[in-house]
C-alpha cells in the first residue's frame, strides 16, 4: 500500500516518459491523474490508519541488500502520515498552478515534478536508513532541474546553491548514519530507536545528523540558500520547496534525533533554542527589509521554521504536536502566499513591492485570498497558524518562559511584516499603467486556491481530525525523547 | 627413477590462449589482405571477444556453484607451479576487462572508420593490451604479473599514439610510454628489494614468508613494497602518480582514452590485489595508511583539479584519478567488507565510464565535442542522450538511486568498519565537491542555450552500448546484490581465510 501511494506518481512519469511525445496536452491530465490518484491513496490511508496505536503501520518489508542487512522497509505512523498526505495534496496543487505557466519542455517538467513527488513520499515512508537515504538523495535531481530550467534569471546559482548545500549537509549525515548503523549492527529505523548509545557518540551522531536536518529546515545560519532558490524557483517549485521540502528536516530531528540520540538532542536544547531564535528574530527582520515579494516570503519560511524547530525541543506534546501541525500549516500558507505571488508575476512579471500598489482596485477577489493567507500567517485566532503558534508558544512557554518571550516578539514582528507587505501591495493608489489593467484571477486560479482556503479554516476552527492522528506517536515519541539512555548498556565506540 | 612432470595445465589459461591466437590471426590477417578485411577484422575482434568472455562467464559460475556446494575447488586452480592462477577472483577481474575492451571496440566503430584508423593492427593492439591484463589478473608471480604489465603497457603507448599524423596524440604516447618506463623501473627496483628479502618472487612465497616472520618486515622488504605500489599506483592513476592522466586522456584518439580509463585501471587492481591484498596481506596495517595517504590525495586532485577544466576528457581524466581514490578507501580499510567494496566499485565504474565515452564518441564530430561548452543545450536538441548523460553524470557524483551511490556506499561502509572517520569525512566532501562539476555538465545541457545542431547520427552498436550501460547502472543502482555477491566470492577465493 505504501509502495503504491510512493511510486504511482513515478509510475505516471513513466507513462509521461515512454508515450505522449508530442502530446504535451495529453500528458499534463496524465499527470494530474497521477497526483489525485496519489492523493487518492494517501487519504485511503488516512482512513485505514488506526489511531490507537503508536507503532508503525502498513508496514513492507523485503530484503533488499542482503549481505549487509540493509532491507526495503515501509511504513508509517503519526508522525509521517500527516507529511505522505500533505505531500500528496500539494502536489495536483503545484500541478494545477503551472498548467498554464509552464511553456517549454513541458513533458520534462511534469516528470521532475512527479519524481520529486515520488521520493518526498519516499523519504517520509521510508523505516530503513539506507533507504531513507537514498529517497532524500535522489529528491534533489528534479529539484536542481526545476529550478535549473524553468527558473528564473539568476537560477544557475540558485540551483548549485541549493544542490550543493543540501548535498554536503546529507554526505555529513551519510557517514553519521553509517556509524550508528553499523555500530548497532542494523539498519532498522525502529530497532534503532529501541536501542542506547553512550552520551559522547550521541553528540558526534547528533551533529552530523544536525548538519543535513539544519540545512534542510533550514536554520539559522545555513539557511542562504533558501532565499535564492525560492526566488529563483518557478512558482510550483516554490511552492514544493516551502510547503514539503522544508519539512524533511524537522521531519529527521523527529524520525532520528529525538528517539534515537534522546541525551543528545537535550544536550544541544539551548543551542537548537538559540538557533532558532536568532532564525525567528533576525529574520523576521530581513523580511521587513525586502523589496522583493518572493524573497520576504522566503525569509518568513526561515522565520516559521524557527517557530517549528523551537516546538519540537520544548520535549512536551504540546508543543511537539503544535511543531508538527505548524509545519503543515506552514505548507499550506506558504504554500499558498507563494502561488499568490505566482498570480501577480504571471501578469505583470515582477515581484517587486513597490511596483504593486492598489490591487484591491481592480482585483477585489485576489485581495480577499491574499487577505486570508495573510492572516494565517500572521496567526489571527480562526486560522490555522493560530492553532499552531499557539501550540508552539503553550509548549514553549512550559519548557522555558524566557525563550518562549522572545518568540512572542517574533510573532509581533511577523505580524508587522506581514501586514505591512499586505498593505503595499493590495492597498494604496495605483500608479503604473498595467495595474490599471490587470486582469482578477481567473477560475483555474481560483480552484488551486480553493481548498487551500478550506484547510486555513478548518484547521483554525477544529484541529483535531489533524491532531488526533499524531496523539499516540507523539506520546511514544515524547517517552523516548526523554528516557536517558547513555547510562545503560553502554556501546563503547569513541 | 620417476619423472618429475612440470605442472602444466592449460585449462586456466584457455582464455588466456584464445585471445593470444586470436591477435596473431588478426595480425596475420590484416598484414595479409591489408585494407580488404578492415571491417572483417573488427567483426571477428568482437565475435571473439564475446565468446571468450562467454567462456568466462560459464567457468565463473561453475565455480560459483562449486562454491555453494563446497566441492573441491583444487582442480584447474593454478598452473605452471602457482605462477598463474585461475581462481573467481581472477575470473572476475577478466570478465570486466572483457567487457571494458567489448564495449569500447564497439563504442568506437564510428569515431573509426570516420579517422581512418580501422587498421588490422588497432584491433590486435587491442587484444594484447587485453592478454596483458588477463595475465595480470591471473598472476601469481612477480614474474607473471610484470610480464603482462608490460605487454598491456606497451599496447596502449602505441594506441595512445595511434593518430601519427596528430600532434597531441604523439605527444600524449611519448608521455604516457616515459613515464609509464619510469614506473615500470620504480615497480621492478621494488620487485627485486623483495626478492632480496625474501628470496622468492611468487606471492604466496612472500605471505608465507611474512607469516613465519610474525608480520614483522624488514627494511628493504618494506622498501621493496612501497616501490612497487609507487609503480602500480602509476598505473592507476592515483596521487602523486597521476600527472601523466590528463595530458595522455587529452591527447589519445578518443576510443583509447575510453580503453585507458577502464581496461588498464581494472587490470592494475587486480594486480594490487594479488600483491597486497594476497602477498602482503598479513601486514595490512602497514600499507593501509599509504594507501590512506593516496586515496585522499587522489580525491582532493581529482575533484579540484577537475573543476578548472574545460576539456571534457581532461575533465574526466581527473573525475578517474576520484574514482580511483574512492576504490582505495576500500583497499585501505581492508577486511570482508573493504576488499569486496573495491571490485564492487570498479565493476560498477566500467559501466558509467564506458556510457559516458560512448556519448563523447556520439557527440565527437569534425569541431565538435571536446570541449564541455560544446555540450551547450543538448537537451534541446537530443533530448534522450541528454538524459542518458545525466545519468550516468549523476552516478559518477554518486546521487542515489544510480549505481555509482551503491559504489560509494559499500566504500564508505567499509571505511566506517574499519574505524577511519577522518577518510570517510574527507571522502564525502570531496564527493561533495566532485558533483560540482559533474553538475556542471548537466547545467550545460539543460540550462543552456544549444550551440550547435546536434544532428549526429548514433550508430546502432552504440545504441545498443547505451542502453545495456543505462540499464545496469539503474539496475545495480535498485538491486546491486547480484554484483555484490560475485564480488564477496571473488574475495573469498582470493582470501579463504577471511
Amino acid at each position: 500500500m505504501l509502495s503504491l501511494v510512493t511510486f504511482t506518481p513515478l509510475i505516471g512519469a513513466l507513462i509521461i516518459f515512454l508515450g505522449f511525445k508530442n502530446n504535451p496536452g495529453t500528458s499534463k491530465y496524465v499527470a494530474m491523474l497521477s497526483s489525485i490518484l496519489t492523493f487518492l491513496l494517501s487519504l485511503k490511508l488516512y482512513l485505514g490508519f488506526d489511531l490507537t496505536t503508536s507503532d508503525f503501520q502498513f508496514l513492507e518489508e523485503s530484503v533488499w541488500l542482503p549481505g549487509v542487512g540493509i532491507t526495503y522497509r515501509m511504513g508509517v505512523d503519526g508522525v509521517s502520515l500527516p507529511f505522505v498526505i500533505l505531500t500528496a495534496f500539494l502536489t495536483p496543487i503545484c500541478l494545477l498552478a503551472s498548467w498554464e505557466v509552464i511553456q517549454k519542455h513541458v513533458r520534462e517538467y511534469l516528470i521532475a515534478f512527479l519524481a520529486l513527488e515520488s521520493f518526498v513520499i519516499g523519504v517520509f515512508c521510508a523505516l530503513d536508513f539506507v533507504l531513507f537515504y537514498v529517497f532524500w538523495e535522489a529528491m534533489l535531481i528534479p529539484m536542481f532541474l526545476i529550478i535549473g530550467v524553468w527558473g528564473g534569471a539568476n537560477r544557475v546559482y540558485a540551483a548549485y546553491k541549493f544542490f550543493l548545500y543540501t548535498l554536503g549537509g546529507s554526505v555529513l549525515m551519510l557517514i553519521a548514519m553509517l556509524t550508528l548503523t553499523l555500530s548497532a549492527g542494523t539498519f532498522s529505523i525502529p530497532e534503532l530507536m529501541g536501542m542506547s548509545f553512550p552520551l559522547s557518540f550521541q553528540i558526534w551522531i547528533f551533529l552530523g545528523f544536525f548538519v543535513s536536518f539544519a540545512v534542510k529546515v533550514p536554520m539559522w545560519p545555513v539557511h542562504t540558500w533558501l532565499p535564492d532558490a525560492h526566488v529563483q524557483a518557478p512558482t510550483a517549485g516554490s511552492v514544493i520547496l516551502a510547503g514539503i521540502l522544508l519539512k524533511m528536516g524537522a521531519y529527521g530531528f523527529l524520525r532520528f534525533s529525538l528517539p534515537i540520540l534522546p541525551d543528545a538532542s537535550r544536550f544541544f536544547v539551548p543551542f537548537i533554542f538559540g538557533l532558532s531564535l536568532v532564525a525567528i528574530i533576525y529574520t523576521a527582520l530581513v523580511a521587513l527589509m525586502q523589496t522583493d515579494l518572493k524573497k520576504l516570503i522566503a525569509y518568513s519560511s526561515v522565520s516559521h521554521m524557527g517557530f517549528v524547530t523551537l516546538g519540537i525541543f520544548s520535549f512536551n506534546q504540546q508543543g511537539m504536536e503544535g511543531g508538527i501541525l505548524q509545519m503543515i500549516n506552514h505548507g499550506i500558507v506558504a504554500g499558498a502566499l507563494f502561488l499568490i505571488v505566482g498570480v501577480v508575476y504571471d501578469r505583470l512579471h515582477t515581484r517587486d513591492i513597490a511596483r504593486f500598489g492598489g490591487l484591491a482596485h481592480r482585483m477585489p477577489v485576489y485581495a480577499t485570498i491574499f487577505m486570508v493567507f495573510t492572516m494565517a500567517s500572521v496567526g489571527l485566532p480562526g486560522t490555522n497558524g493560530f492553532v499552531g503558534e499557539f501550540l508552539i508558544l503553550l509548549g514553549t512557554f512550559i519548557a522555558n518562559k524566557a525563550v518562549a518571550t522572545v518568540a512572542a516578539i517574533g510573532v509581533v514582528l511577523g505580524a508587522a511584516y506581514m501586514l505591512w507587505m499586505y498593505k503595499r501591495v493590495v492597498f494604496g493608489v495605483m500608479q503604473h499603467e498595467d495595474v490599471k489593467s490587470i486582469l482578477d484571477v481567473s477560475p483555474r486560479e481560483i480552484a488551486t486556491f480553493l481548498p487551500l482556503i478550506v484547510l486555513v479554516f478548518w484547521i483554525g476552527f477544529y484541529p483535531e481530525p489533524f491532531l488526533k492522528i499524531m496523539h499516540a506517536s507523539v506520546e511514544l515519541l515524547l517517552i523516548q525523547a526523554n528516557t536517558v539512555k547513555a547510562g545503560t548498556t553502554a556501546l563503547a565506540m569513541f | 627413477m620417476a619423472v618429475q612432470l612440470p605442472d602444466i595445465d592449460l585449462l586456466p589459461l584457455l582464455p588466456e590462449i584464445l585471445i593470444a591466437l586470436g591477435g596473431c590471426t588478426m595480425l596475420l590477417l590484416s598484414a595479409w589482405n591489408g585494407t580488404a578485411t578492415r571491417h572483417k577484422i573488427g567483426m571477428s575482434t568482437i565475435t571473439l571477444l564475446v565468446i571468450t568472455a562467454f567462456m568466462v562467464f560459464q567457468r565463473a559460475v561453475a565455480f560459483k556453484h562449486g562454491m555453494n556446494t563446497d566441492l573441491a575447488l583444487q582442480t584447474h586452480l593454478s598452473t605452471f607451479e602457482g605462477m598463474f592462477v585461475g581462481d573467481f577472483f581472477s575470473l572476475y577481474i577478466k570478465m570486466l576487462l572483457l567487457l571494458s575492451t567489448g564495449m569500447t571496440l564497439l563504442i568506437s566503430t564510428d569515431y573509426l572508420q570516420r579517422k581512418k584508423m580501422d587498421n588490422g593492427e588497432f584491433f590486435v593492439l587491442i587484444l594484447f593490451a587485453l592478454l596483458g591484463g588477463m595475465v595480470m589478473a591471473s598472476a601469481g608471480d612477480f614474474m607473471t604479473l610484470y610480464l603482462g604489465l608490460e605487454l598491456m603497457s606497451l599496447s596502449i603507448y602505441v594506441l595512445a599514439a595511434y593518430r601519427r599524423d596528430n600532434l597531441r596524440s604523439n605527444e600524449a604516447g611519448l608521455k604516457y610510454f616515459i613515464l609509464g618506463s619510469l614506473a615500470s623501473g620504480l615497480l621492478l627496483y621494488g620487485i627485486s628489494l623483495i626478492y632480496g628479502a625474501t628470496g622468492t618472487t611468487m606471492f604466496s612465497g612472500i605471505a608465507h614468508h611474512l607469516h613465519e616472520s610474525l608480520g614483522q618486515m624488514s627494511g628493504t622488504l618494506a622498501m621493496g613494497m612501497v616501490f612497487v605500489i609507487s609503480g602500480l599506483s602509476f598505473k592507476i592513476a592515483a596521487a602523486p602518480f597521476q600527472m601523466w592522466a590528463p595530458d595522455v586522456y587529452e591527447g589519445a584518439p578518443t576510443p583509447i582514452t575510453a580503453f585507458m580509463a577502464v581496461m588498464p585501471k581494472v587490470a592494475a587492481f587486480a594486480a594490487i590485489y594479488r600483491v597486497l591484498v594476497y602477498g602482503f596481506g598479513s601486514v595490512h596495517d602497514k600499507w593501509s595508511g599509504i594507501l590512506q595517504i593516496v586515496a585522499l590525495l587522489s580525491l582532493l586532485i581529482g575533484a579540484f583539479a577537475a573543476i578548472a577544466q574545460t576539456n571534457i576528457k581532461r575533465m574526466l581524466a581527473y573525475s578517474s584519478i576520484g574514482h580511483v581514490g574512492y576504490a582505495l578507501i576500500g583497499l585501505a580499510a581492508g577486511g570482508m567488507a573493504g576488499y569486496q567494496s573495491v571490485l564492487i566499485y570498479l565493476g560498477i565504474y566500467i559501466f558509467m565510464s564506458i556510457g559516458t565515452f560512448a556519448i563523447i564518441l556520439v557527440l565527437n564530430q569534425e569541431g565538435i565535442g571536446e570541449q564541455i561548452e560544446d555540450y551547450k543545450g543538448l537537451a534541446q536538441k537530443r533530448p534522450l542522450l541528454a538524459l542518458l548523460m545525466s545519468i550516468f553524470m549523476f552516478s559518477m557524483a554518486g546521487i542515489p538511486p544510480f549505481a555509482g551511490f551503491i559504489g560509494k556506499l559499500y566504500v564508505f561502509m567499509s571505511a566506517i568498519q574499519a574505524h577511519m572517520y577522518f577518510v570517510a569525512i574527507a571522502g564525502v566532501l570531496f564527493s561533495a565537491v566532485g558533483a560540482f562539476y559533474y553538475l556542471r555538465i548537466v547545467k550545460y545541457m539543460y540550462f543552456d542555450v544549444a550551440a550547435h545542431a546536434f544532428v549526429m547520427p548514433v550508430s546502432g552498436s552504440s545504441k545498443f552500448i547505451l542502453t545495456v550501460t543505462t540499464l545496469v547502472i539503474l539496475y545495480w543502482g535498485i538491486l546491486p546484490s547480484t554484483l555484490t555477491s560475485w564480488a564477496e566470492l571473488s574475495i573469498k577465493s582470493l582470501l579463504p581465510s577471511l
